[in-house]
């Protein structure tokens, strides 16, 4: 059990700062409420820290992705963070400032970080799931707080509109998948991956382990908004806060992919980097429908948030490649592991697509009204040159504009697709890149370039120093990790090491001797 | 050659831009003129540096690692053929920069610092010797030569750069992913993951041709679009019309030359036995571009759409002598290259300063302004000359050459003993219809000039003279036109010194080709000497190789 609570150290350390501004946020005081972010930052920054260095967990399908992951969600839940700072309590914090008693009841700060904290600490938790239950636990941990941070994120009916059917469709996913895992175990007769991995190494797949896999993947398709679940992302980005819209762009992506990781590693790419056929071919239907769907949806928006929804959409299609080409041989470097490119991807679209949400956030155009039709980006260069140059380098590093950190991480995607000869999906990345330069440019244009007809409509910065820094530092983010895109790179390849089963012809019961002997073995060290 | 002077040519203009971004308004014309002349010093340093006995090997390299685990290095180094496309893209620089003075005159800080950062990403595209330098550099261009087109083009100009844009960024993600096929075929090859072009070249024609063929149809995705190669050219005439005068030149000079640059350094010397196969298809196609496109321009009225569709036209020769695979054709081409850069690029400066002055570029609405603008006409009737190749300028030697090319790049005349083409077949006919490229071509510019500089003067209804511009040509004008005219005679009188200059890598090109696609394209046995250079070319090719090599294996 001890070794169990050793690999979870980051998410202890999370989950009592959940419990800690639960209390703060409440407080009368109000020097005591505003530390309450503050508060989580350190929390996550020491998680962060921890995270790093976990040591690689034994017997485990993936042994080290928990220290990559965990860093990566640390890192950039600490720049949601700073991106959510006064999302909730304008109204109550203005009414104290004028005068009138604090209204604990009334406040929602304390849940609303405590729910974020909730959240990342769900994200860390399925990095390190070794377990479908565990893994179960952990992606609802992560969502079940977000469904509540969209209704209260904003005052209008829209984001409660937005939280109720993210809530029913995410609870539809993970009906999805929950029946998937119950295949699966029915399949295998165990829940713990590394077995399940073992039997279907020894047994091979049976048709009720395929039905497993095919529905748990399905279901997994809703949190990282891939087709056919993708359907509620527009609405709910646009309901919600941007900030909120941003940690949704992120955070319940990032646990569906390591989710999906988990799951197809279990099943084993074959030589050549080929999972099951059935599998395979699923994915990659899912796969283009994804890029197609969410680029070409994308052209037609003028909302910039349905914009950046159906871009996240799109790069939901874009690292499915990488989970097409597989992980390669056994320590195969970063450009034939796909898995590296993907666990990469998804720290460098974590990085990038924080920026843009952070602008639309710090822009406002009436009192408390968020900007987010494009016009209210029309020459944002100009008045508010940080956001504005914000908006183009995010914008033309989602597009892979070389040299900026989308294009290296879209490289990775390129290269191992290739390796792995998934030539036609990686054609079909290709031109989806060049339909979502259509969008991306817009933006590109509408911040430096045109002036367009007409006035463009008045929007002022809102009072939230954070939503700047945020969209600061992920354009700064774009150009400055170009310089440690190496090391980032070989901690991304570390970390996507599968621990093969052993291939032994054995039968079942002598399949799972070995592996009982095996956590025996783990456990007495 | 040291590396200093091409990192110099990357890096001041880059420089320059930073300086003209955060400069006062009114100093950025200043600034601009002055780094562009600034960059002319390493420009004739390296040409000064470059040692043309040694002409085939990539002199003044310097790497430096980026992302290993992706083998990116940014590595430079340049031959003869970079050396002077590089020297073209320099001296091209302070010309467009002085001929948009008068033209432009708002926001000219964002103007002028795109207008340096494009040169040195050109440098950079022809001084690159790894692949990602490379395609970073292509693609670089987009941005720039986008916004100049999208903020400062005429009318029509949001449609025409987002068509530029799409087009060119299109094909060149196919491109990435054909040239991720090769890299993934050598690392399995050698088991080095590098995208040094010098290995690359050196081992990717070991491909088996059917995959060659595949890695072939997503090189041209990207580098026909950019040429443009029929029918992928439909981008072209509306970018150069909508485009301002600048960037005009410079997609005319430099930006279309990115695309047969890439033909000849990747698509034949990576993938022969393919591009030998497919010669005769990428022929066809080059030839139906010249006719289809020379008849398009007889029509127009509008003259920088004719001029643009010209271009369509003339870049047909440069791609039919690539595809002829032969000494001629390929030193033709890359002759062509270069001096296309000044006579076009000569064209639509004059085109732009009749428009800054009449407001109009409708050749019923304008005309006779031989009698208003005599310095004008002249040096429009000597561009047009230069473009239609009248013997003794620079368009003659470089289309003949082409048309040689296609001429002897085939059967009956390797038969002959006469030096051939690797394995190509294109034959007399591919000559003789390109040959009536020339004929059109010199049917329509001099209807062109005929009727913008000759005959009775008409000028547009509302027209006012210039309140700074004289009536004709001013110095600065002039001046911005000299250079070019002088190259353009130089070029057509002396063609032999740049011929001289590329002979060798050339011939190495040719050797490579030969060496490579002789286990697998279908060789012609009937040759026994296969004489043209032998010699030099088996020598340039050894040395290129093992320079190549070991400038990939060393750090």
């Amino acid at each position: 059990m001890n070794e169990k609570l050793a690999l979870i150290v980051p998410e202890i350390v999370l989950f009592i700062a959940t419990c800690v501004v639960m209390i703060t946020g409440q407080w009368p005081s109000r020097a005591l409420r505003e530390i309450t972010p503050w508060i989580a930052a350190i929390a996550l920054f020491i998680a962060a820290m921890i995270g790093l260095n976990t040591e690689p967990t034994p017997g485990a399908l993936l042994p080290t992705i928990a220290p990559y992951a965990k860093a990566m969600i640390g890192f950039i839940g600490l720049l949601l963070l700073v991106n959510l700072s006064g999302v909730v309590d304008r109204q109550l914090e203005r009414d104290v400032d004028e005068g009138k008693p604090f209204l604990p009841l009334r406040s929602n700060r304390g849940e609303f970080y405590a729910f974020f904290l909730f959240s990342i600490t769900g994200l860390m938790l399925t990095a390190s799931a070794d377990d479908l239950i565990w893994l179960f636990l952990a992606l609802e941990l992560t969502s079940l707080p977000t469904y509540i941070m969209v209704a209260i994120s904003t005052q209008s009916n829209k984001s409660h509109e937005a939280s109720v059917k993210y809530f029913f469709l995410g609870a539809l996913g993970a009906a999805i998948f929950l029946y998937g895992f119950a295949l699966i175990y029915g399949a295998t007769g165990s829940t713990n991956l590394a077995e399940i991995a073992q039997h279907f190494a020894t047994h091979g797949l049976s048709p009720i382990g395929t039905a497993g896999i095919l529905v748990a993947l399905l279901g997994l398709c809703f949190k990282i908004a891939a087709f056919p679940m993708h359907f509620y992302t527009p609405d709910v980005y646009q309901g919600a806060a941007a900030p909120v819209s941003a940690m949704l762009a992120f955070v319940p992506k990032c646990a569906g992919f390591l989710g999906i990781i988990a799951i197809t590693a279990a099943v084993g790419w074959r030589e050549g980097g080929h999972l099951p056929e059935t599998v395979e071919s699923t994915l990659w239907i899912v796969a283009a429908v994804t890029m197609f769907a969410g680029n070409i949806l994308a052209l037609l928006q003028s909302s910039v948030k349905r914009i950046l929804a159906y871009s996240s959409i799109a790069h939901s299609g874009y690292m499915l490649v990488g989970i097409l080409a597989g992980p390669g041989e056994a320590g195969a470097p970063f450009y034939r592991n796909g898995l590296a490119a993907v666990l990469f991807y998804l720290a460098v679209y974590g990085v990038m697509s924080v920026g843009v949400f952070a602008v639309l956030g710090a822009l406002e155009t009436r009192k408390d009204e968020e900007a987010d039709d494009i016009e209210c980006l029309r020459g944002l260069a100009k008045t508010h040159p940080v956001l504005g140059w914000t908006v183009i380098l995010c914008a033309l590093s989602m597009l892979g504009f070389p040299p900026l950190l989308g294009f290296v991480g879209k490289l990775g995607l390129f290269a191992s697709g290739v390796s792995a000869g998934q030539i036609p999906i990686v054609v079909i990345l290709g031109i989806n890149s060049a339909i979502g330069a259509v969008y991306y440019l817009r933006l590109v244009a509408v911040a430096y370039l045109d002036k367009g007809q007409g006035p463009a409509p008045i929007v002022t910065s809102s009072r939230y120093a954070g939503r700047r820094i945020a969209a600061l530092c992920s354009a700064a983010g774009v150009v400055v990790l170009l310089l440690v895109a190496q090391p980032m790179a070989s901690a991304a390849q570390r970390a996507a090491r599968i621990d093969r089963p052993v291939i032994t012809h054995d039968d079942l019961h002598d399949a799972h001797a070995e592996t009982d002997l095996h956590h025996d073995d783990d456990h007495d060290s | 050659m040291s590396a200093i002077w091409t990192l110099l040519l990357i890096a001041l203009p880059l420089l320059g831009a930073l300086l003209v971004a955060f400069d006062r308004e009114e100093g950025a014309y200043q600034s601009a003129w002055r780094t562009m002349i600034l960059t002319l010093i390493p420009a004739v340093f390296m040409l000064m540096n470059f040692d043309f006995s040694h002409a085939s090997m990539f002199q003044g390299a310097a790497s430096i690692t980026w992302v290993e685990a992706l083998g990116l290095k940014l590595s430079i180094g340049t031959d003869s053929i970079a050396v002077l496309l590089i020297a073209l893209t320099a001296l091209l620089g302070p010309i467009v920069v002085a001929a948009s003075k008068t033209a432009i005159t708002t926001n000219r800080r964002m103007y002028y610092s795109w207008l340096l950062v494009l040169q040195a990403a050109m440098v950079g595209v022809f001084a690159a010797r790894d692949l990602l330098l490379f395609y970073i550099c292509f693609e670089f261009t987009l941005l720039p030569m986008f916004i100049l087109i999208r903020v400062f083009g005429s009318t029509n100009r949001v449609a025409a750069s987002t068509k530029f844009f799409l087009y060119t960024f299109t094909g060149s993600m196919i491109t990435l992913a054909g040239l991720f096929f090769v890299v993934t075929f050598v690392a399995r090859e050698t088991g080095l993951w590098t995208l040094d072009i010098g290995i690359i070249t050196a081992i990717a024609p070991r491909m088996p041709v059917e995959h060659q063929a595949l890695v072939l149809g997503a090189m041209l995705a990207g580098f026909a679009v950019k040429v443009p190669l029929f029918p992928v050219h439909t981008w072209l005439p509306l970018a150069h019309t909508e485009a301002p005068t600048a960037g005009s030149v410079i997609l005319a000079g430099v930006l279309l030359k990115l695309g047969t640059y890439g033909i000849l350094r990747f698509a034949i010397p990576v993938v022969p036995g393919a591009f030998v196969e497919y010669a005769p298809m990428i022929a066809t196609l080059s030839v139906i571009g010249i006719i289809y496109a020379g008849l398009i321009c007889w029509v127009q009225t509008d003259i920088k759409k004719l001029v643009a569709y010209s271009s369509v036209s003339h870049l047909g020769f440069c791609v039919l002598g690539l595809a002829a695979v032969n000494a001629s054709g390929l030193s033709g081409s890359v002759l062509y290259m270069l001096s296309h850069g000044l006579s076009t690029g000569g064209l639509f400066l004059m085109i732009g300063f009749m428009y800054e002055r009449y407001h109009t570029r409708d050749m019923n609405t304008v005309g006779g302004l031989a009698s208003k603008m005599p310095v004008w006409s002249f040096f429009m009737v000597f561009f047009a000359m230069a473009s239609v190749g009248l013997p003794g300028l620079n368009g003659f030697p470089s289309e003949l050459l082409c048309l040689i090319a296609a001429f002897q790049a085939d059967a009956t005349w390797t038969a002959m003993g006469e030096p051939g083409a690797w394995g190509v077949t294109l034959g007399p006919w591919f000559a003789v219809f390109a040959g009536t490229g020339m004929v059109i071509a010199a049917m329509y510019l001099l209807y062109m000039v005929g009727k913008i500089c000759f005959g009775p003067y008409r000028e547009p209804k509302d027209h006012h003279a210039h309140p700074v511009l004289p009536a004709d040509l001013n110095k600065r004008e002039i001046w911005t036109l000299i250079p070019l005219a002088l190259g353009c005679l130089v070029f057509g009188l002396k063609p032999v010194y740049l011929l001289d200059a590329i002979e060798q890598p050339v011939n190495a090109t040719i050797a490579h080709v030969e060496a490579a696609s002789g286990a697998a394209a279908p060789r012609i046995d009937d040759h026994p000497e296969h004489h043209m250079d032998h010699q030099s070319g088996d020598h340039a090719e050894s040395t290129t190789h093992h320079d190549t090599i070991t400038m990939g294996v060393t750090p």
